[in-house]
């Protein structure tokens, strides 16, 4: 019983988020015109599904106390370079799909180089290798377009036995076969020690530079699948920095609202998961309640500030001041 | 530091102007007029944008926080000031723009010192906010958005010696700046909040008060980037101000500011911006192409950092 | 486990001509220095006298600049703490080495955890860490607890349940008990001395004589980088061991107690003071020229009323005078006016007095920076003139006050917080135990400042937990027990007896009010 009660507390940002989500997703659906359907379901999985991969990638350097501003320009790269590869026989599919992933891991890896063996701070780092990506996406798509194997993008964006969104599916199993044996690992709890306090992990004997390399090649795989899924859904490529802005931005507010802490060593990728559905349902709540359109970016940013706020009411609570500084 | 070589020399804010001469030189051995009054002072008036956005930037990275409402508040500045030149009368125009961003900025600081929300994703939402009340402006009223004659004035002419109105802003805003972090009281208190803001409570200063006021100053400069820009298209449009917070980060950090703050001359920023100034008007001399721009930038930004901006091995 | 090691076995930690540089600075200078299996080997020095650097050696934080370790016959030399305890020398320092966010069980086995297909096994985790927790007597912590919801007191024991559970060779403990409690303390000695008797090598830094004299089998002093003598325990005095520490001959001087004729006018009055749960209707007056000493047993609510005083504390209710007037501070921008007048020397230099990387000008003159102006800017001379005053005041040895703070040692670092409020001029000076961690000979020039302030009419509020100090010091002793002050001391009840009786809440002896 107490460690089911340590369990809850120690975990509450992460189940306020479900149960956030929860709620505005019955208030979505309830006012739907259609209301649950399969179809319904589907296209809100995918697009929550994209952001919930994104969020996922920068949860991990963030565990680490850092910051990947590079997660969005990953995502445009991968799928511009998806555009190209994915079209063929079988075997090429096969073949484009694995080296989108070693891009994404690539990319990774250079960022975190940078950051753990230049010793230089993530986010400038994340910063500039970020524009460097986006080059990189501009040169593979100076213009929108490109083509997939439409067989494999209809099964992706689809469902599986006319019931669950394949997406769902695919989530699920990136974040059993990804975060679980990272976290369970040494090196995994690693990245939460490095980011709880530097020096202690350091003193303790915990692989730091080991731990924070894992945590940014990881990133920029996840960062890939997340470019792969969007060009089955868009059937395209697209250099769009705007694009690549908004997810990197998305993806730090659903970390935040899925509970993790920015500073570190807490959290982890359920509650980002649960963080970017419901960032994507507050927009479909506005499309659902016919807010004007004129109106919907002052709602959607009111509300994207109010669910960032929300640690804000430990401030009240405080009553030895010294406690409010980090 | 090893008593061999001089402090001096590895100080950021030195290493800084030393890459702008050699940028200086790459490009006069590009073109033959690189290196002219007039390109240079050219140079310096579109960095006098970039100059005063950074000002503001340097303060709240100073205290160990970021603003990331930039881009929409540079936008707000823009918008807002040309709608009172409609609404009221153009004398109106400037302190108007610079109004909204200074509120805007009290804004941000309140929810930083006060609900003590990561200044990261607070300014991250209030620039979401800002956003939306732009769209909302723009879209139903038909709004004045046309720049008045003095905004374009400022920005665009030259007032003496041929040397343009917007670098004296920015000399202006830059100067009280300077003297403010360098010989106020005021200016000791940002480095020590940036340095440990625990520390700074302990021993009597007002941190929250300090925390607000900067992050105002710092809305206050997008604003004013803003009526400037505004000035010089001769209307304000959505998204102005996109182009340039990665811009004004990147010059902070190259001129030597801790990106987690504390530490940082201004000097060092003015170094940073016409480092980054120079170094996208070089690529777009050369005619490069918008990605090799992009990958050229990067790049370099990583390449100088690793000259003098690494931080030391965790010791324990 | 082998039995006690005899004096001719070979010493299991041998270091031969160990010398360390930081740029122009020696911490260490040609250092020979063994320790034998089966004994606790206490080390003794001032600060910056090499003890840490050595031991950060010995643990693998930093390489050495010249010399050998040898350890268990070979020649070693570590490059991080992991090849050191993969070797089985374990460190614990004084800052704690525990990641606050994870779980008890999770940093006791940080590495090295028990696996199962290759992942860490969660359960057999929280197996061993339950079994080390009951081994140094903290069965009532979970081990699924996060570190950061423990106490401090908590936190250290789980450091050294840690530390066990890598089966160390060598354990060193580098002011390791500086903040358990009573209790807690009398569990590590129980378990050090059941270590030594199974055979492990134990080295001990503390500045404490009684923990010394405790423990201790044998003795090393260092000073100023050098290894001075080593010597089996009782064969020096107290007094000797610390005339080898500080090189000079040492009276234990504090400087003399004015004698009183009628209690002097009170600065400093407070009734009824609460905040609960931890302080309740705490009443006391400090007068003018008065040092008043808070006494007890550790996180008995001494800091808290300090804090509260000073207006870092939300929800205080009671009344706070000062001079007459009474005064609610509700932070210490407040606490500082010249209307209250307040000052406190906080509990840790590094985090709450000091900007370690920020220069003695800097951090001397924060708290007065804006009374030094002319007009809206600093008056760098003027700030200069007041900052050397400072300093030859208070004879801080710094040769530039543009140099950052942390060049400068612990005890001139304290110098450098008790010159910046008396920068302000305040009148009410609240001490969170000044003196920890801090040389013997530094610790006499603050007791005599503080003494020449109070004669300068200053009021002066002490927390001390050093007993030599409060009864040196203090006119007047408050004990404070679960928030409350217990009892008042005076004149000759302040003996190291009454304060230990009192702060375990027992009967007196001697002097005036012997009941309870």
């Amino acid at each position: 019983m107490i460690e089911l009660r340590l369990w809850i507390s120690q975990r509450s940002g992460m189940l306020l988020a479900i149960a956030l989500f929860v709620l505005m997703f019955t208030i979505y659906i309830g006012n739907h015109p259609a209301g649950l359907t399969v179809n319904v379901a589907t296209t809100a999985a995918n697009k929550g599904v994209l952001l919930a991969l994104v969020a996922m990638a920068q949860t991990l350097p963030v565990l680490t106390g850092g910051l990947d501003l590079s997660v969005g320009m990953v995502f445009i790269l991968c799928n511009c370079l998806a555009s190209h590869l994915i079209i063929g026989s079988p075997f090429q599919v096969a073949l484009g799909i694995a080296a989108v992933l070693a891009t994404g891991i690539a990319a990774g890896a250079v960022s975190g180089a940078i950051v753990v063996y230049g010793r230089l701070q993530p986010i400038i780092t994340t910063l500039a290798t970020g524009a460097v990506y986006y080059g990189l996406a501009l040169l593979l798509r100076p213009v929108p377009g490109g083509e997939i194997d439409t067989d494999l993008a209809d099964f992706i964006t689809y469902q599986l036995f006319d019931t669950v969104p394949t997406t769902l599916v695919l989530l699920a199993i990136v974040a059993t076969a990804v975060w679980l044996p990272f976290r369970l690992s040494e090196t995994g709890r690693g990245c939460l020690a490095v980011g709880s306090a530097e020096g202690a992990a350091f003193m303790s004997g915990v692989a730091i530079d080991r731990a924070k390399l894992l945590a940014y090649v990881l990133s920029g795989l996840l960062a890939a699948i997340a470019g792969l899924l969007l060009t089955f859904i868009t059937f395209s490529g697209e250099a769009s920095a705007p694009a690549g802005g908004t997810y990197t931005l998305n993806s730090i507010a659903s970390v935040v609202i899925g509970g993790t802490s920015l500073f570190g060593g807490s959290g982890g990728i359920i509650g980002s998961i649960f963080g970017a559905f419901v960032l994507r349902t507050i927009e479909d709540l506005l499309f659902v309640f016919d807010l004007p359109p004129l109106w919907q970016p002052l709602f959607q940013g009111i509300v994207l500030l109010a669910a960032v706020s929300l640690g804000a009411g430990r401030v009240f609570r405080v009553r030895n001041r010294l406690e409010l500084f980090g | 530091m090893t008593p061999a070589v001089p402090r001096l020399l590895v100080r950021p804010e030195f290493l800084a102007f030393a890459f702008i001469g050699v940028m200086l030189l790459a490009g006069s051995l590009y073109s033959a007029n690189f290196l002219s009054a007039t390109y240079l002072l050219q140079q310096l008036q579109v960095a006098a944008f970039l100059g005063i956005i950074a000002s503001g930037a340097m303060i709240v990275i100073l205290l160990g926080h970021i603003d990331l409402s930039v881009p929409w508040v540079v936008t707000v500045g823009g918008m807002m000031s040309t709608a009172a030149a409609g609404w009221w009368d153009a004398s109106l125009a400037l302190p108007f723009g610079v109004l909204c961003g200074f509120l805007i900025g009290l804004v941000n600081g309140v929810g930083v010192a006060v609900l003590r929300i990561p200044s990261m994703i607070f300014t991250l939402g209030i620039n979401a906010v800002a956003q939306g009340l732009m769209v909302l402006h723009t879209g139903g009223f038909a709004p004045q958005d046309k720049a008045t004659p003095f905004m374009h004035w400022l920005s665009v002419e030259h007032f003496v010696l041929g040397i343009p109105n917007a670098l004296f802003v920015w000399l202006i805003v830059g100067g009280a700046v300077a003297a403010m972090l360098a010989r106020t009281p005021f200016g000791r208190y940002i480095y020590a909040i940036g340095n440990r803001e625990a520390v700074a409570y302990l021993s009597g200063v007002d941190t929250r008060a300090v925390l607000i006021v900067c992050f105002a100053i710092s809305g206050a400069c997008s604003a004013l980037a803003g009526v400037l820009l505004a000035g010089y298209s001769d209307k304000a449009y959505q998204a102005m101000g996109d182009a340039y917070l990665l811009p004004a980060i990147a010059a902070v950090v190259l001129g030597g500011t801790n990106i987690l703050g504390g530490r940082g001359t201004y000097l060092g920023t003015v170094a940073g911006v016409i480092l980054i100034s120079l170094l996208q008007s070089i690529l777009s001399v050369m005619q490069m192409p918008e990605a090799g721009r992009q990958i050229i930038y990067g790049c370099v930004i990583i390449a100088m950092l690793l000259v003098y901006g690494r931080g030391s091995r965790v010791q324990g | 486990m082998s039995k006690i090691a005899s004096k001719d076995d070979a010493p299991l930690l041998r270091m031969h001509n160990i010398g360390k540089r930081y740029g122009g600075v020696t911490a260490l200078d040609r250092v020979d220095f063994a320790c034998r299996s089966g004994s606790i080997h206490a080390v003794l020095g001032e600060n910056g006298a090499g003890k840490s650097t050595m031991i950060k050696i010995i643990a693998g934080v930093v390489e050495p600049s010249s010399g050998e370790v040898f350890f268990d016959g070979r020649r070693v030399r570590f490059i991080n703490p992991a090849e050191a305890t993969h070797n089985g020398i374990v460190c614990i320092f004084q800052e704690l080495s525990l990641l606050p966010d994870l779980t008890v069980a999770d940093n006791i086995c940080i590495t090295d955890p028990p696996r199962r297909f290759g992942l860490i096994d969660g359960r057999a985790q929280r197996r061993r860490a339950a079994e080390l927790l009951a081994r140094v007597g903290c069965a009532d912590v979970h081990p699924m607890e996060l570190v950061k919801d423990l106490s401090l007191s908590r936190r250290q024991m789980v450091e050294i349940a840690k530390a066990l559970g890598r089966n160390p060779k060598l354990l060193i403990l580098d002011e390791a008990t500086s903040a358990l409690t009573a209790a807690d303390v009398a569990s590590v000695y129980a378990i050090l001395h059941r270590l030594r008797d199974d055979g492990l090598a134990i080295l001990y830094i503390s500045h404490r004589m009684h923990e010394i004299a405790e423990l201790a089998d044998v003795c090393s002093v260092f000073r100023n980088g050098r290894h001075i003598e080593t010597f089996p325990k009782g064969s020096h005095s107290d007094d000797e061991i610390v005339e080898l520490m500080i090189g000079r001959e040492y009276r234990h001087v504090f400087p003399p107690k004015p004698a009183r004729s009628a209690p002097p006018p009170p600065v400093l009055a407070i009734e009824r003071l609460t905040w609960s749960p931890r302080l309740h209707d705490i009443s006391l007056t400090v007068g003018r020229g008065e040092i008043v000493g808070l006494g007890g047993l550790d996180g008995q609510g001494q800091r808290e009323l300090l804090l509260g005083l000073f207006g870092v504390l939300r929800g205080v209710t009671g009344t706070i005078a000062v001079e007459g007037r009474a005064v609610r501070p509700t932070s210490p921008r407040q606490a500082k006016t010249p209307a209250v007048g307040m000052a406190l020397i906080p509990e840790d230099r590094k985090t709450e007095g000091l900007m370690l990387p920020m220069s003695v000008r800097d951090n001397v003159s924060l708290a007065s920076v804006a009374q030094l102006t002319r007009g809206l800017t600093v008056d760098r001379a003027a700030e200069a003139r007041r900052i050397d005053e400072m300093i030859r005041q208070l004879a801080i040895k710094v040769d530039d006050i543009d140099r950052p703070v942390a060049t400068l040692s612990g005890g001139n670092q304290q110098k450098v917080v008790i010159a910046k409020w008396l920068m302000t001029s305040a009148r009410i000076i609240l001490l969170n135990d000044p003196t920890r961690g801090i040389d013997v000979g530094t610790k006499q020039e603050i007791y005599q400042l503080l003494r020449k302030l109070a004669d300068r009419g200053a009021a002066i509020l002490l927390y001390s937990t050093d007993y030599d100090e409060l009864v040196g010091c203090c006119d007047r002793v408050a004990i404070i027990y679960q928030g409350r002050i217990l009892r008042e001391l005076r004149d000759a009840e302040i003996t190291e007896h009454n304060i230990v009786a009192s702060s375990l809440n027992l009967g007196l002896s001697g002097g005036a009010g012997a009941a309870a």
